[in-house]
């Protein structure tokens, strides 16, 4: 495992995400109000690239005709066939036991530290006045 | 936001050849203005499409997502899924190697219509704009000939317009007919297609205009998908037991986005009632199974998904591995991916069947 | 003659309602007056057009041609040829064709008392499911609480395609009653033909409109599931009748991945359909529809994945088989024995603490 600069903190606003490439993968980071989280990109279920999915919250039903609406901006639903994965776990709703997308840790450093190194950062230069989202993958 | 990464290339089970049976391109009612006349585009401006439910936008089930298509198939020009044929080579012909490709147009094709004469007007310019501006542009690409079904003289004239013009690969009908599909009203359209060498496809939703169960209207998108399975039952059954077959022993169908799980039992079911109640239908002369054995096709998407393949496997036996096709549905929701469907453990001969070879056979595809 | 069904419980036999002036006794005068006086001859459903093969088998009509049409019928033919020991009675006359809700709601309870009276007082293997006026849900629960006491009463018997699909909300104080009572919903094939059979319209041929009900069937399984009954009611079990079986599982498969895709769409689904339906769904074994090549029967059936949701019926007197054994060939041994006792003691809470001792009669 290294440890990835993958951008900016201000890059990647709260509900957006950013897809980078760390070797031959495909690693996808969301942030959620602030937190950031790493997922790999590929849906477990066909192969659909969670990055281009549809953002929402976790919608149950305590008993049927009522609905519970929480967490938005917390799932991710594929681009293909909408199948729900938990952006804080990777988790999917159907199967979470048995299915899930890989998660990656991801920690937010000030490039002060970061200029020190041993990091790969990505091709934009780090500075000491910002801080980075940092990938370990 | 997003960097755009583009996914690994794939590999090694991309050298098989693949004919895609199912795939919908989208035209905008401008996209067929030049092949409508000017009194058909002033009513289509003023009345509009009118199908035998009571939106005039959207659907009784609204779909899972925006034209119940892939979110990641709107082309980065504009338009929507599957209108850009640059985009659809990208994303999905060079992207997945597809050799050949079907094409099924869906709305604004105006089949099933209340107004039978929108029904013609659309299907005739349907059919130019595949050819114009798909196929003649792309040939890995064929088109379909949409027929205005509900009047099968104006589908003849339609069917035999398009013959012997290979740029057609089938007659296509949908599901959810007025009527079921083996009443007589429609052999007209199925002398036609036998006359013209062209099977018959039968692709998923419409609007029949009665409920969609026998038991009323359900309420969910979720049901509507399995209905899709059930109807198609009832149309196959309607076809056999009016004896369709017998009076045209070479029609062939092809049942398209019904998935295929279901048509083992159907066979079974329709043997055991045939057996018992044979005399009412003196001119079906051999089990309803060899029938369906002998003239069905079926495409495999959306193919059912159990975590136990080797089911799947008995009841692609059952059915016949020579008589399955494969189906994306791009640009759909329910796509299913060319690489990733096919139950892994499928041996490559069997693999080659349905990817291509079954469906070379029943297009007569160089 | 030999039957390896001894001792089994039958689910599905249909006594015949042999002329409408049998539910006389149990009819008001006013009712009784309007027959005379409309000339109604009869409320036998199209479901089962009476001379049909598959209405009756051919040995077992009488002079007139009806079959079962006394309780002596049932114990000459399932009880003392097949050996079974109990049988559930679902009257299919075709009250539930009935548009007057008050004509339904009188002759459906004349015809429950029929069945008490002819039937079940005249042999005490005899079960019987109550048959419910569905045009008036009031109606209906109010039925099952009249019947509820009588403890040979295992079922509520609905059929398979009606004005609307099972799983509508309308319908959830029949479910709550009948969870209350620990009677299973018995969903029997017909129609109270309020739509035409198929999606497609009216069918030329009887033989499509029977064919269609394993559809109608496919409907209310995924109707119920949908709308979240057994969310609501965790206890209700949904026993099919004369539905057939291997349509099943290529079902599941579908219902099970479109709701990964579209659970948001019905929330209170909060597990695979597939799971939903192992755990309250049971059907009727006759008439079971694959061909008899033993291994395709084993393979077919292995596919449900559940030995618990069979449930032996000879489905007497239509003609689903011949000879004197209802289980098909291929059907393994420890199964077989599940499906002919052991399952519908399982599923009918009734036949748990009712059943008659061994031996008497």
């Amino acid at each position: 495992m290294a440890r990835h600069v993958v951008a900016p903190v201000g890059e990647i606003p709260a509900g957006g995400c950013k897809l980078v490439a760390i070797g031959n993968r495909a690693i996808v980071v969301f942030n959620v109000n602030g937190e950031f989280f790493a997922l790999n990109n590929r849906c477990p279920h066909k192969g659909g690239s969670l990055a281009l999915g549809y953002r929402t919250g976790l919608l149950e039903s305590p008993e049927p005709g009522e609905y519970r609406y929480s967490r938005q901006g917390e799932i991710i639903r594929c681009p293909w066939h909408s199948w729900e994965f938990d952006i804080r776990t990777g988790r999917s709703w159907c199967d979470p036991q048995r299915l899930r997308t890989r998660q990656y840790p991801v920690s937010v450093e000030p490039g002060s530290k970061l200029v020190e190194g041993p990091y790969q950062a990505e091709t934009f230069p780090v500075t000491v006045e910002n801080d980075y989202v940092v990938i370990e993958a | 936001m997003n960097m755009e990464l583009k996914q690994p290339l794939r590999t090694a089970k991309t050298k098989l050849a693949i004919v895609d049976c199912d795939i919908h391109p989208r035209a905008m009612l401008e996209d067929v203005r030049p092949y409508l006349t000017n009194p058909w585009w002033d009513y289509l401006q003023t009345y509009g499409l009118r199908p035998r439910h009571g939106h005039v936008k959207g659907y009784p089930f609204p779909k899972p997502t925006p034209l119940a298509s892939r979110r990641d198939s709107w082309p980065p020009t504009g338009g929507p899924p599957a209108s850009d044929l640059d985009f659809t080579r990208e994303q999905h012909l060079d992207f997945y190697g597809i050799e050949t490709g079907i094409l099924n147009p869906l709305q604004p094709s105006g089949q099933g219509d209340q107004n039978p004469e929108v029904s013609a007007a659309l299907a005739f310019a349907i059919n130019e704009w595949q050819v114009a501006d798909w196929v003649r542009r792309e040939p890995r690409l064929k088109a379909s000939v949409v027929v205005p079904y509900e009047d099968a003289a104006a589908s003849v004239t339609e069917i035999r317009r398009r013959a012997g013009n290979r740029d057609f690969a089938h007659v296509l009908l949908l599901s959810r007919t007025g009527e079921a599909l083996g009443r007589r009203r429609y052999w007209p359209i199925y002398q036609a297609a036998v006359e013209a060498g062209l099977p018959v496809g039968i692709h998923v939703f419409g609007y029949s205009g009665w409920a969609m169960t026998g038991t009323g209207w359900p309420s969910f998108y979720l049901e509507e998908g399995i209905e899709n399975a059930t109807t198609t039952q009832q149309l196959i059954t309607s076809m056999i037991m009016e004896g369709v077959f017998e009076r045209y022993p070479d029609l062939k169908v092809v049942l398209i986005e019904t998935g295929f799980a279901w048509l083992p039992a159907l066979g079974w079911r329709l043997d055991k009632h045939w057996e018992r109640m044979r005399d009412e239908v003196p001119h079906v002369k051999r089990p309803p199974s060899e029938y369906l054995r002998e003239h069905f096709w079926v495409s495999t998407q959306p193919m059912e998904e159990t975590d136990k393949p080797d089911e799947l496997i008995d009841v692609m036996e059952w059915i016949g591995f020579d008589r399955l096709l494969f189906a994306s549905d791009y640009p759909h929701w329910d796509f299913d991916d060319p690489f990733l469907s096919l139950p892994p453990s499928l041996s490559d001969a069997r693999r080659r069947a349905i990817y291509a070879d079954n469906a070379r056979a029943l297009y007569r595809l160089a | 003659m030999t039957s390896s069904g001894a001792g089994s419980i039958d689910c599905d036999v249909h006594p015949t309602v042999p002329d409408l002036r049998a539910l006389f006794p149990y009819l008001d005068e006013v009712w009784r007056e309007s027959i005379e006086q409309r000339g109604i001859l009869s409320f036998e459903s199209a479901s089962y057009p009476p001379n049909a093969p598959i209405t009756a088998r051919p040995e077992w009509r009488g002079a007139n041609g009806q079959a079962a049409t006394s309780a002596a019928d049932i114990g000459r033919h399932v009880f003392d040829r097949f050996k079974s020991s109990l049988a559930i009675c679902n009257c299919l006359y075709g009250v539930q064709l009935v548009l007057n809700e008050d004509m339904a709601i009188a002759f459906t309870r004349a015809l429950n008392d029929w069945i008490a009276k002819e039937w079940l007082d005249r042999d005490e293997r005899l079960r019987a499911s109550i048959v419910v006026p569905m045009q008036n849900v009031e109606a209906a629960v109010a039925e099952i609480e009249r019947l509820a006491p009588d403890r040979r009463f295992v079922q509520i018997l609905v059929l398979a395609m009606q004005e609307v699909p099972l799983g509508r909300r309308q319908f959830w104080p029949i479910y709550a009653a009948a969870e209350r009572h620990k009677l299973p919903l018995g969903i029997h094939a017909g129609s109270s033909y309020r739509h035409p059979v198929t999606a497609l319209g009216w069918p030329s041929y009887y033989v499509e409109d029977y064919a269609a009900q394993a559809q109608g069937f496919q409907s209310q399984v995924a109707s119920l599931i949908s709308e979240g009954v057994f969310a609501k009611f965790p206890a209700l079990k949904v026993v099919l009748m004369e539905s057939g079986v291997t349509w099943l599982p290529g079902f599941l498969w579908r219902f099970s991945k479109y709701w990964r895709g579209l659970r948001t769409e019905v929330p209170w689904v909060d597990r695979p359909p597939e799971e939903i339906v192992r755990e309250h769904f049971r059907l009727t074994l006759q008439p079971f529809d694959a061909p008899a090549k033993p291994d395709l029967v084993e393979r077919a059936v292995a596919h449900l994945r559940s030995e618990d949701m069979l449930l032996y019926s000879s489905d007497f007197p239509h003609w689903q088989f011949d000879g004197n054994d209802p289980v098909p060939a291929g059907i393994p041994e420890g199964l077989r024995r599940k499906i002919l006792v052991e399952n519908p003691i399982a599923t009918y809470d009734r036949l748990k603490t009712d059943r008659p001792q061994e031996g008497v009669r």
